[in-house]
């Protein structure tokens, strides 16, 4: 099983590292990043495999999202692999 | 693989453009519930609901924080009352109540099913049902009624057309402290769908399971954004653009369905394909068709326009889901749809205009706010018209209008949240009392012969 997180916003000093302390802290292993600029937006997505959570995962998405909101100052969308396979391929 | 560019425009979808799921709406049949002891029936519904929803809820938020979209409303839907309440031979407004308390109890916020399927005559329980609703209404918070008074199959009961104006004048004059708010929470419907999981129409049919989900899906905001990018397109571009689109909203509600189902452990009915907007900036239906190029919705071409949508949608989201079900096509309703609120302040959007849009697209004259003294005839007479649209065209209407006591034209009714609020609309002042006194059954037309 994996997800995808999306860290949007402007661009800073070690964004990278904090979001990937924060899945180390959670046993997610992430599989793939990338950094780009589409459409004007700064925005960085990273794959992970959560099959192996220390937590549930509908809670870390809420703790990513709200970490980012009040501590980073930044987007970061945590979502299950499944709404993008769905939306995007038949 | 997913590619970055499909994870973008998802997110998009879901921050900017209001993309949500509008309600994960669990049906329940009560039919076991029946009991001529009325304190023992309501008992038996109150812990039926109560131990099939108690999931419901929290499943809901599970899902919207795992994919990430937000699920506006987690709602119940339940067998009409009139059928469960007939055997108890006294008012069902204690039903009412238990509908209420148990909603309150599993924490949905609206309950439909306080309902009567009249088009083809009332039974004694269907009379007991219909003239308590303004009373159940006004003593609950969260019950929604509907009333079937006519089908393609069975012609337009016109007896229950002139006794619906009355009822939803009452409803309003019931809830006169609360803005009228009795007569929102109660639809009259021409051919009402069995599996609709939207409210204030929604009841679970007796030819239903015990019990099932039911997703509707929104998202007016996402195909405006989508049309945008093209200008210049011709409007055969635009079907395609919004068939598109349809396609993408609707796949999110299938896998929402899919997934609340078998976390409740309850089958999966049916999405329904609607664009249902709300008062917020960015999610209108009135700013679709303005989109495509009306200056105001409710001028001239606002009937084409809608047409294409509707009939764009349902073909895009056909292919995205296994089931497809509900009123499936755009919603109109006045004062939950931003563009529509302005273009009626204007006087652009008139009643006359909506009528002939409620041909074209799900689901009828919705959210309308008009004058306080309205007789009631002149409602029943309007209820006439919007079935008769219905029963011809062999689709639902409905009509859910709230005659603002004590206001009259220009005037504003405010609800407040996702009900909006309306500017009170003129109608004709001429009588139809004649007509709906004559009373009787319109007949089946010859579209109900299909046999």
């Amino acid at each position: 099983m994996k997800a995808v997180i999306t860290v949007i916003g402007k661009d800073a000093v070690g964004i990278l590292a904090k979001v990937s302390t924060e899945c180390a802290k959670y046993n997610a292993n992430i599989t793939e990043v990338t950094q780009s600029v589409i459409d004007n937006i700064f925005a960085m997505i990273m794959m992970i495999d959560i099959s192996k959570l220390n937590i549930d995962f509908a809670q870390m998405a809420e703790e990513l999202s709200k970490k980012g909101e009040e501590e980073w100052g930044l987007k970061v969308f945590v979502m299950h692999e499944d709404i993008f396979n769905c939306m995007h391929h038949i | 693989m997913i590619n970055e560019y499909d994870i973008l425009e998802t997110i998009r979808m879901i921050q900017d453009d209001c993309l949500d799921i509008r309600t994960i709406t669990m049906g329940i049949s009560l039919l076991d519930c029946i009991d001529p002891d009325i304190d023992k029936a309501c008992k038996k519904v109150y812990d039926k609901i109560t131990l099939k929803a108690k999931d419901l809820v929290k499943v809901g938020e599970q899902i919207e924080k795992e994919y990430g979209i937000p699920i506006i409303n987690k709602r119940i839907s339940v067998t009409p009352i009139a059928i469960i309440s007939a055997a108890c031979k006294c008012s069902p407004v204690p039903f009412a109540k238990a509908m209420d308390e148990a909603a309150k109890a599993v924490g949905v916020n609206l309950i439909g099913g306080y309902t009567a399927l009249v088009q083809k005559g009332f039974s004694e329980g269907d009379m007991e049902l219909i003239n308590s609703i303004p009373e159940a209404l006004a003593c609950t918070e969260r019950v929604c009624s509907s009333v079937n008074i006519g089908s393609t199959k069975a012609g337009i009961n016109l007896d229950a057309c002139g006794v619906m104006g009355r009822i939803v004048k009452e409803c309003a004059e019931a809830t006169v402290d609360n803005a009228c708010f009795g007569a929102a929470k109660l639809v009259v419907f021409c051919n009402s769908v069995e599996d609709n999981p939207f409210m204030a129409g929604a009841y679970h049919g007796v030819g239903m399971p015990d019990c099932l989900i039911n997703v509707g899906v929104s998202g007016p905001g996402v195909v405006r954004a989508a049309i945008s990018k093209y200008p210049d397109a011709d409007i055969t571009k635009i079907a395609d653009v919004i068939k598109e689109i349809s396609y993408k909203i609707t796949r999110v509600g299938q896998l929402v369905g899919m997934t609340a189902s078998k976390r409740l452990g309850v089958p999966f009915g049916i999405v329904d394909l609607s664009l249902a907007p709300t008062p917020a900036v960015g999610d209108s239906v009135a700013h679709i068709l303005e989109e495509m190029g009306l200056e105001v919705c409710g001028t001239h071409g606002t009937t084409a326009c809608l047409a294409m949508l509707n009939d764009a949608v349902k073909k895009g989201g056909v292919m995205a889901c296994s089931r497809i079900g509900g009123l499936s096509g755009a919603f109109i309703p006045v004062s939950e749809d931003a563009g529509m609120i302005d273009a009626a302040t204007a006087g652009v959007l008139t009643i006359e205009k909506l009528e002939a849009m409620t041909a074209v697209c799900s689901v009828g004259l919705d959210m309308i706010v008009v004058p306080g003294d309205t007789e009631p005839d002149t409602i029943s007479a309007i209820i006439a018209d919007e079935a008769a649209i219905g029963m011809v065209n062999t689709k639902t209407t409905a009509v859910r209008i709230i005659p603002a006591i004590g206001m009259k034209e220009g005037d504003v009714l405010d609800w407040g949240g996702l009900f909006g609020k309306g500017p009170v609309m003129p109608l004709h002042k001429e009588s139809a009392s004649k007509f709906i006194h004559r009373g009787g059954q319109i007949p089946a037309p010859m579209q109900s012969l299909k046999n």
